[in-house]
């Protein structure tokens, strides 16, 4: 196995993913510092441009992660090099630059200005590029799609739809889309909240792949509950995004739809539940493995959110929490929680497997994980504890103003700050041994090159 | 296992169910007779081109280091608005707008706020869970 991936490209994805979560957490400190010291850097870098560059990082470090897992997992599920290594470095050149002048862009002050993830629509044509290349290269390194796992079918559902999800978020540079702005929004967070849930599709795809991989169990990504809680997640995908906009005055059905949709995860919520008890006991039983431990926290996460999730999906109780902070606990609680844990844990697996007589310090990241996953915690309740403060000014009728809400939420953003301090420390504990243990594997590897040539040469 | 046959069969179903829902979301987009809103259109870009979004919220929708502004035009008299635009406050910078960019966003916001409320106390909620404005 270790043998098929000597081609680093699908690493190298991880490892700029890696850069870009540190940069991340950079820009989201700056950007919460700015909450904390209010006109912060007001002049030269003000929050309409540490917002983007935070988002974005966090998004393209999902985005590099979950593609270069795909394919280094892909091999290993197949047994055979991908379709072409060339493509797959053509894709990684696109995505790189891109990035970089996305970046610059903000920096500039140059915005695609939409709500969430923006940068101007010029510069989605490379990630439209890449992601083509990204689809052909797996679809014909896959091969057939007969018997395949359930993993395989979600890398192909995530490749599909988030490509169909980035086209629709476009749709707005049409007049006949964004001339209301109800029209607009209503489109704008359709294709938004699918996107989520494609590259959801991507990341749980590996997860499951790297479960079977530690437990050696290969009958469960076969199974039927398997196929039907992929299906589940692929109709609330598909229909469960209005959730995002009950308070827009647009068509009434979205709202039924999405509200009736969403209550489906109360099965996965159930099946959590349910699977408690077999889970403690993986716990225990793969507990040394380093990468279990990041899908295990993932799991009390899922937990967590779903059940927040759930709540917010019905719009009875997301009129109380729609524009408060506990929205933004809800979508940090799943960035941080389970999709940084679960791609941190597929990093853990594929870096250390870099150079196998090299064994990486997994004493330091376990401290690294305890830090971030308290810290996680502590930003966790401060949001949710923020939003309910706002809830509560949303919904008196005699509100004060704005910036007196601000002062009365200031102890939250402190707690929210301090925790972020934690969790960055927490991730560069991880992230920096990882990135040590890679490059040394590179360096090693240099080596042993340099003595096979300088062998050959001698014997020449 | 799930034979071949019931998957495909399961996702084509999904996939054309996905397909109508979204079809018949964009041709029966919710504000009809969108000629009279071009107007606003200028102001939107202005929006936009500031990043506006990043700070404040349309709908709830947005940043939460300034307020809402989905109608702010009913509450506050345009003078009070540009004003603001103008001088930035001790968070937001003065971005240098000008006066036509300003007249321009005043028209978006006027439109936005003739789309509806975002306040949450305008809200009904029903028996059901659902909410009506």
């Amino acid at each position: 196995m270790a043998a098929l991936n000597n081609n680093p490209a699908e690493k190298k994805f991880i490892v700029a993913g890696l850069i870009l979560l540190s940069a991340g957490f950079l820009f989201g400190l700056t950007g919460a510092l700015q909450y904390i010291l209010p006109g912060f850097l007001k002049q030269v870098f003000s929050f309409e441009r540490t917002r983007p560059l935070h988002v974005s990082s966090i998004v393209f470090w999902i985005l590099l992660c979950a593609i270069g897992a795909v394919f280094v997992y892909l091999q290993q599920h197949t047994g055979k090099n991908i379709y072409s290594p060339l493509l797959l470095r053509i894709q990684l050149g696109l995505f790189v630059i891109d990035i970089i002048l996305i970046m610059v862009s903000y920096c500039f002050g140059v915005f695609g200005g939409r709500e969430y993830w923006e940068f101007n629509p010029l510069l989605a044509i490379p990630i439209i590029a890449g992601w083509l290349l990204f689809g052909y290269n797996f679809i014909r390194s896959v091969g057939s799609m007969k018997n395949q796992p359930v993993y395989v079918w979600m890398w192909l559902t995530g490749i599909v739809f988030f490509l169909f999800t980035f086209l629709e978020s476009y749709l707005w540079i049409f007049p006949y889309f964004s001339r209301h702005i109800v029209n607009d929004m209503t489109v704008q967070w359709k294709s938004y909240g699918s996107m989520v849930g494609a590259w959801n599709m991507l990341i749980y795809g590996s997860s499951l792949f790297l479960m079977e991989k530690i437990s050696g169990n290969k009958l469960y990504a076969r199974s039927k509950i398997a196929f039907i809680l992929y299906g589940t997640g692929l109709f609330n995908l598909m229909f469960n995004w209005g959730h995002h906009i009950y308070t827009l005055p647009t068509h009434h059905y979205i709202q039924y739809i999405s509200y009736a949709v969403s209550m489906t995860e109360l099965f996965i919520l159930g099946r959590i539940i349910f699977q408690w008890k077999s889970t403690l006991t993986a716990a225990q039983k793969y507990g040394h493995h380093m990468a279990y431990r990041f899908l295990w926290l993932a799991d009390i996460w899922i937990f967590l959110n779903l059940l927040l999730a759930i709540l917010m999906s019905i719009p009875a109780v997301n009129v109380y929490t729609h524009g408060t902070h506990i929205t933004v606990a809800h979508a940090m609680g799943t960035t941080i929680g389970i999709n940084s844990f679960l791609l941190l844990g597929i990093a853990c697996d594929i870096l250390q497997d870099a150079c196998v007589p090299a064994r990486l310090n997994t004493r330091l990241l376990k401290k690294g994980l305890q830090l971030t996953n308290g810290s996680l915690f502590v930003f966790w309740i401060a949001l949710i504890a923020a939003g309910i403060v706002k809830s509560k000014w949303q919904m008196s009728t005699v509100k004060p103003a704005y910036f007196e809400l601000m002062l009365q939420l200031r102890p939250y953003f402190m707690t929210f700050f301090f925790a972020g301090i934690g969790l960055t420390t927490g991730f560069m504990v991880i992230i920096i041994p990882l990135l040590r243990h890679y490059y040394r594997c590179i360096r090693q590897g240099n080596e042993e090159q340099d003595m096979m040539n300088q062998r050959r040469t001698e014997a020449a | 296992m799930l034979s071949q046959k019931q998957i495909v069969i399961a996702l084509t179903i999904m996939l054309l169910c996905f397909l109508s829902y979204s079809s018949f979301i964009y041709l029966d987009l919710p504000v009809k007779g969108n000629d009279r809103y071009m107007s606003a259109l200028e102001g939107k870009k202005v929006w936009q081109q500031y990043n506006c979004n990043a700070c404040h919220q349309l709908y709830g929708l947005g940043g939460y280091l300034g307020p809402d502004l989905t109608n702010l035009y009913s509450k506050r008299d345009t003078n009070y608005i540009k004003a603001f635009i103008s001088s930035g406050t001790t968070v937001m910078p003065d971005f240098h707008l000008s006066e036509k960019e300003k007249n321009q966003l005043l028209v978006f916001f006027k439109s936005i706020d003739a789309s509806g409320k975002s306040d949450p106390t305008s809200f009904t909620i029903n028996r059901d869970g659902s909410i009506e404005q």
